[in-house]
Order: structure tokens, then C-alpha cells, then sequence
């Protein structure tokens, strides 16, 4: 087989055959993909959830993860937040002209074990390869399928007067660890991602309690934009005590160093939960159990007061507004 | 790693806080001068504990906002070059110019791109050799030096391909220009701490002697920046205005020598246009003429037509301190983050766009 991808492995001939049976097949395979019908079929009963996203990361490899891990996660993590048990994915890869096979084999792999850890499988999936130029690497979209267990209804708009805020972990690790990887930062730091498949963590969450009202994972535009999001969703407010939100050291200097708030940095294996007060205490301590929850901490509570708006009780004591992110994080100069 | 933690430690912020209240007598003015002081006393919600005695006015101190629109039209005239690299730093990129900004001009093909040193840009030069790589040299004292090594740097491994864009400024001349305008009382200003760093306190010290203005040079932790209003606030009720260093693990009275070198070695003082206030003589820095092969106004002169203020955008005064972003019409109806009217609501350091993402819960959007 060639070094690298050729325009010819997107033909549809009999490259893109051997592209899928030599690359894809081996790693994914399971009864619906190996059939290599136009369409995967399987059997769902209940209440389904749907979802789907792209991925376009660069670098397609960074410490604590790669496109692969981040494209399963992504997908898992967006059904998970609605309190589905997700069950299939599809993979689709647009691959530029000249990439790597072993690169696109090491990211396969890496597609397989995050399936294996969330439990899901791929049962569909394609492959184009555009010319040189025309995507930058690799893109690959992944939407999934998930059932959402009976009596089980979270959404952003369910958040009550009096709920508290839990927090699964430390802020900003996905985000900063990109960004020392791109070109022109170049610091050297052991932070690795976050990037992991959430869906155990909420399962095991939604067992503790049957009264979590809201889960989202703080991803592009951070903690700040999902807590404004959920605010204004549910038409509350959100206090929220800086002191109480966890932050990597690495990552508090890394924004200090280029003027970044981690409360606006991406994450991409964490989430809020909004949980009647009641209840609060067992579902964190039930995160705090779990690998992906170690961190977790109750970081604030929803209020009546100031609808559609985050308040942050500033370590010195006083507030402030938090709002979401406007535009792309960018450095400041001096 | 512990590094911020002292600094931003709530029992002695709340001590210090009460400290200036016991001491605050006279209601008075305060600027603070640098962009990056108007930021953080809003994230940390430092305006709430001042007592009522005091006002903050913010400054002149964001590079990004007193770069004059005729200046950015230059900018943006260069990046529509052929075969030419813009290279900036990011706020630069959203800053609307009369006509376009330089982000309008990237989608429409322009290669213009966000890198975080001089040193990245002397490096995309190497790498491109068939292209200019114009860097856009912004900011005051403290990014002066850096340009300046860059230049000489470009030099000794001849890259001939890199340019500099000199629009940087300096301080001491601008604060003499506000107050001779007279146009707010100021009883003190809270001078920039790492421009300070590279001039020292020296060059304030016209400052206490000619208008009998307080000066206490700040670090941009909270408590440095209460330890300088404290400072502010002491020699204002003594009567006893001088420049104090509230920021000595960071700045020396006599500066950094060899930083200073490096600007001098490379540029020489020139007036500046500044957004809101003019030209003011000596107040910017143009490439010397034995380096003019790296000055981009020698290199590619362009004229851009006339600039163009847009009509009620009131950036010039928030510069000046004369208005607050509160007082302006656009300021959060048809001026935000996302649509940007001017620089002050783009930059990370403008008044602006620090009013409009830190309101306070009192009101939730006003400081």
C-alpha cells in the first residue's frame, strides 16, 4: 500500500476499497459495518437522541489526545449531556491529498479505543479525499444515536430557583494544551487534554439522582459561555465562586502568560451539572468517584435574581458580570 | 508553582481596601493610565472596594486604541499588497479602519496573520523568502525593545524580506499632553507598571513637580493595584504629590538600561498621531535611517485615501478619560464585542470592552 493518501483512494474504485478494508474495517469492525451496506440497520425502541458534529482541530495530534479521540468524545459527550446512553456513531473523513496512511492508521486506532472505552460503535462511515489544499489534513464528522432511559428529561431550560452547580473537574486543560502546540507558542508544558467520553460518568450520575435538571460540557467558548447559555435557557440566574472553580496550575500561568481567561478557554471532557439542591451532595460525590470526576466541585447555584445572567463572586469578594465569549480568544499584547 | 496566589489574596485585599477608605478624606480623580489596569480592576471587581471618595478614569494606555485610523488604513493599505505578510498582534486584527480592518482584508484574501513575538514574524520571513513579511509594530515602552532586537536580529541573519510598521508610543509625552489640555482634574494617575519597568520612575517626575499630580507606578495584581491607589491616596492627603514605586519587585528608578539602548539604538523620537488627542510631538518612535531597508514606510509607501471617523463613536474621549464608555450613544446598542464600532470595544485593554464584559451586580452592566 502507498506512503500516503492519493486523490485515487477517493474514487470510489478500488483504492477507496482497500482504504476502508486495509485501514477503517480492522480497527472498527462489528456486524452492522462489516455488512458494507449503503446504510447500517439496527434495532432502538425508546426515546432516541441525535446529534452530530465536525472536527478540524489542528494539530490533529496533541498531548492527551488526537482528532480521532476528540471526534468519538465530541459526539458521545453531546448525547451523554441530554442523558442519553449512547449506542452507534458514524465516521465520515475527508482527507487531504498527501496525508500520512500511518497517520490515518494511528488516529484510527485511536477512533477505536474511545469507542471502546464509551462502549459505542461505528456503523457507518465514509471517506472522500480532497485535493492538496482543499482541507488542512484531516476533517472528520461523527454523529451518533443514543437512547435516553425512561423518566429521564435534561435540558438547558430545566434549571430552578435554588439548584446548585457542580463542576466535574479543572477548567481550561483542552484549550491551553492546543494552544502550546500551535505554531508560534511552542511552550513546552506536561498538560495534556481532557478530551474523554463522559457517557459512564453520567450514567452513573443520573443513578444517583432523578433529579438532575441540566448537563452541558463547557466546550468552545469555556465554562463562562455554557453557564450563560444554561442561564439563559432557563431564563435564571448563575452565581457562580471564582475560588471554588478548579484550574489547573499550568493552565492559570500558561492564561497569565497570554492574557486568557480559563473561564473562556475549551474544554472537552468536562461538565456542568445543574442539580435540585436536594441532591446535590450525592451527585457529587458520585463524580468525585468516578476518573472523569475526580476533580469535581459545587461551584455555585442558581438564583431568581438577574435572569439570563452569570455572576462571578470575584476572589476578593466582589462581583462581577461573566459574559460569554465574543469572537476568537486571542492574545493580548502587552 | 506559586506566583499569583499572594498577590490576589482576599483577606489582605480587603485590609488594604479599608486602609484607603480610613484614609480617603477629599473626594478625588484618578486615572489609571495603562489598559491592562482599566481590565483588571474590573475583573477583579476592585472598583467596588474603593471608597465613593475615589474615581477611576481610564486612559490612554491601550496600544491597540490610540493607534490613529489613518494609521490603521496604512496597515490595512499594506496587507492588500501583493506578495505581502501582515503580521500583528491579535486585538489589531478587529480594529475597524474607515474603510475595512485588517481581518476584513484577510477574508478577502490578504495574507495577514496573528503571532505572539517578533521573533515568529523574522521566522515566517525566513520561511518566505519570496514574500514581505511586514510586522505592525504596536504599543508603548515595553513592546519598543523587542521590535528593536528584531530589527537588529533581521539585520545580522539578513533577512531582507522583513519589515517593521513602527506605530509604537510613548508615554511621559502623552500624559503631559492631558494635562496640559487641563480638560479633567486628575489628583493622581496610577502609572503603567511594565512600561515602567523599561523607563523607570524618572520620567514621571515632571509629573509632581509641574501639576502637583500624584504618581505611584502599579503592578497589575490586585493587590499592586491597591497598593498603588493607597499610595495615590497618601500623597494626596499629605499634599505631598511625588512618584512612588508600588511595584518594586518589577520596576528600579533607573529602569532597564539595555532595553532602553536597544530603542535608542534603533529608533529615534518622531511625533505620533494618537486616536482622540492628535499628533503630539515626541511622542512616537520612527526606524532610524541607517535601518530604513527594515522600516515598511520606506520599503512599501502607500497612500491610502482619507480616513474616515464613523459619526458618534466616542473612542477619542474614552481615551482621554473625558467620557466614560457609559457616556457614549453606541455603547452597547449598536457598539459590542461581536460588531465592533472602535478600538476601545475590541481591544482586551480598551475601556470599553472592559465595561461591557465586567459590569458589576449593582448595575449589572455600569461601573
Amino acid at each position: 500500500m502507498n506512503d500516503s493518501v492519493l486523490l485515487a483512494h477517493g474514487s470510489g474504485g478500488k483504492l477507496s476499497h482497500e482504504l476502508v478494508e486495509r485501514i477503517f474495517l480492522p480497527f472498527l469492525a462489528n456486524a452492522a459495518l462489516n455488512k458494507l451496506d449503503d446504510s447500517a440497520i439496527f434495532e432502538a425502541s425508546g426515546r432516541l437522541a441525535f446529534t452530530t458534529d465536525s472536527y478540524v482541530v489542528n494539530p490533529i495530534f496533541f498531548p492527551g489526545g488526537d482528532i480521532g479521540r476528540l471526534a468519538v468524545c465530541g459526539t458521545v459527550n453531546d448525547l451523554a449531556m441530554n442523558g442519553a446512553r449512547p449506542l452507534h456513531l458514524s465516521l465520515s473523513a475527508i482527507i487531504e491529498e498527501g496525508f500520512l496512511i500511518s497517520e490515518l492508521e494511528q488516529i484510527v486506532q485511536s477512533v477505536k479505543k474511545a469507542t471502546e472505552e464509551a462502549e459505542v460503535s461505528i456503523i457507518a462511515g465514509d471517506t472522500k479525499v480532497v485535493d492538496r489544499g482543499q482541507a488542512d489534513k484531516l476533517f472528520l464528522t461523527t454523529s451518533g444515536i443514543g437512547i435516553i432511559p425512561p423518566g429521564v428529561d435534561i435540558s438547558g431550560a430545566n434549571a430552578r430557583a435554588g439548584d446548585k452547580v457542580l463542576l466535574s473537574g479543572t477548567i481550561g486543560d483542552h484549550g491551553i494544551a492546543i494552544m502550546s502546540q500551535r505554531e508560534g507558542l511552542r511552550f513546552s508544558m506536561t498538560l495534556e487534554s481532557d478530551c474523554a467520553p463522559l457517557n459512564k460518568l453520567v450514567s452513573q450520575m443520573l443513578q444517583a439522582s432523578s433529579r438532575v435538571h441540566c448537563l452541558r460540557d463547557p466546550t468552545r467558548g469555556g465554562l463562562a459561555t455554557t453557564l450563560n447559555e444554561l442561564s439563559q435557557q432557563s431564563k435564571v440566574g448563575i452565581v457562580v465562586q471564582e475560588t471554588e472553580i478548579p484550574v489547573k496550575e499550568e493552565v492559570r500561568a500558561a492564561c497569565e502568560l497570554l492574557g486568557l481567561d480559563p473561564l473562556y478557554v475549551a474544554n472537552e471532557g468536562k461538565m456542568v451539572a445543574i442539580v435540585d439542591p436536594a441532591d446535590a451532595d450525592k451527585v457529587l460525590a458520585k463524580m468525585k468517584h468516578h476518573g472523569y470526576g475526580r476533580d469535581a466541585a459545587l461551584i455555585g447555584e442558581v438564583t431568581s435574581q438577574h435572569p439570563g445572567k452569570v455572576v462571578l463572586k470575584t476572589k476578593l469578594g466582589p462581583s462581577r458580570i461573566v459574559d460569554m465569549l465574543s469572537g476568537e480568544l486571542l492574545p493580548r499584547i502587552c | 508553582m506559586k506566583f499569583i496566589d499572594e498577590y490576589q489574596d482576599s483577606r489582605l485585599a480587603k485590609g488594604l481596601a479599608y486602609k484607603i477608605a480610613q484614609r480617603s478624606t477629599k473626594t478625588i480623580t484618578l486615572m489609571e493610565f495603562c489598559g491592562g489596569h482599566t481590565h483588571d480592576l474590573r475583573r477583579h471587581g476592585l472598583r467596588q472596594l474603593d471608597p465613593e471618595t475615589v474615581e477611576m478614569r481610564s486612559g490612554p494606555g491601550c496600544p491597540v486604541c490610540v493607534t490613529a485610523t489613518a494609521d490603521l488604513d496604512r496597515a490595512i493599505a499594506l496587507a492588500q499588497l501583493p506578495d505581502v505578510i501582515i503580521t500583528t498582534f491579535g486585538d489589531m486584527m478587529r480594529v475597524p479602519g474607515s474603510y475595512s480592518s485588517l481581518q476584513q482584508s484577510k477574508a478577502e484574501g490578504a495574507d495577514v496573520r496573528i503571532v505572539y513575538s517578533t521573533t515568529d514574524a523574522i521566522e515566517l520571513a525566513k520561511a518566505n523568502p519570496g514574500k514581505s513579511v511586514i510586522f505592525i509594530g504596536l504599543g508603548f515602552e515595553t513592546t519598543a525593545p523587542t521590535i528593536a532586537a528584531s530589527i537588529l536580529k533581521a539585520r545580522q541573519e539578513r533577512v531582507e524580506n522583513f519589515h517593521v510598521l513602527s506605530l509604537n508610543k510613548l508615554t511621559p509625552p502623552v500624559m503631559k499632553t492631558l494635562l496640559d489640555s487641563g480638560e479633567i482634574k486628575l489628583d493622581g494617575i496610577v502609572c503603567p507598571g511594565h512600561v515602567s519597568v523599561i523607563i523607570g520612575s524618572h520620567p514621571y517626575e515632571f509629573i509632581p513637580r509641574e501639576y502637583r499630580v500624584a504618581c505611584a507606578i502599579s503592578g497589575f495584581e490586585p493587590l499592586d493595584i491597591l497598593l498603588g491607589i493607597d499610595k495615590l491616596v497618601e500623597q494626596i492627603e499629605k499634599g505631598e504629590p511625588k512618584v512612588e514605586i508600588a511595584y518594586a519587585r518589577g520596576v528600579k528608578p533607573e529602569g532597564n538600561e539595555r532595553a532602553r539602548q536597544l530603542i535608542e539604538d534603533v529608533f529615534e523620537i518622531a511625533e505620533a498621531n494618537w486616536r482622540g488627542i492628535g499628533t503630539v510631538p515626541a511622542s512616537g518612535l520612527k526606524v532610524r535611517g541607517k535601518y530604513e531597508q527594515f522600516d515598511a514606510d520606506k520599503a512599501f509607501p502607500v497612500n491610502p485615501k482619507p480616513p474616515r471617523e464613523v459619526k458618534g463613536c466616542r473612542c477619542g474621549d474614552v481615551i482621554r478619560g473625558s467620557a466614560t464608555p457609559l457616556e457614549c450613544k453606541l455603547f452597547r446598542q449598536v457598539c459590542t464585542p461581536e460588531s465592533p464600532v472602535g478600538p476601545c470595544m475590541v481591544s482586551g485593554e480598551g475601556a470599553c470592552a472592559a465595561n461591557y464584559q465586567y459590569g458589576t451586580t449593582h448595575n449589572p452592566h455600569s461601573v
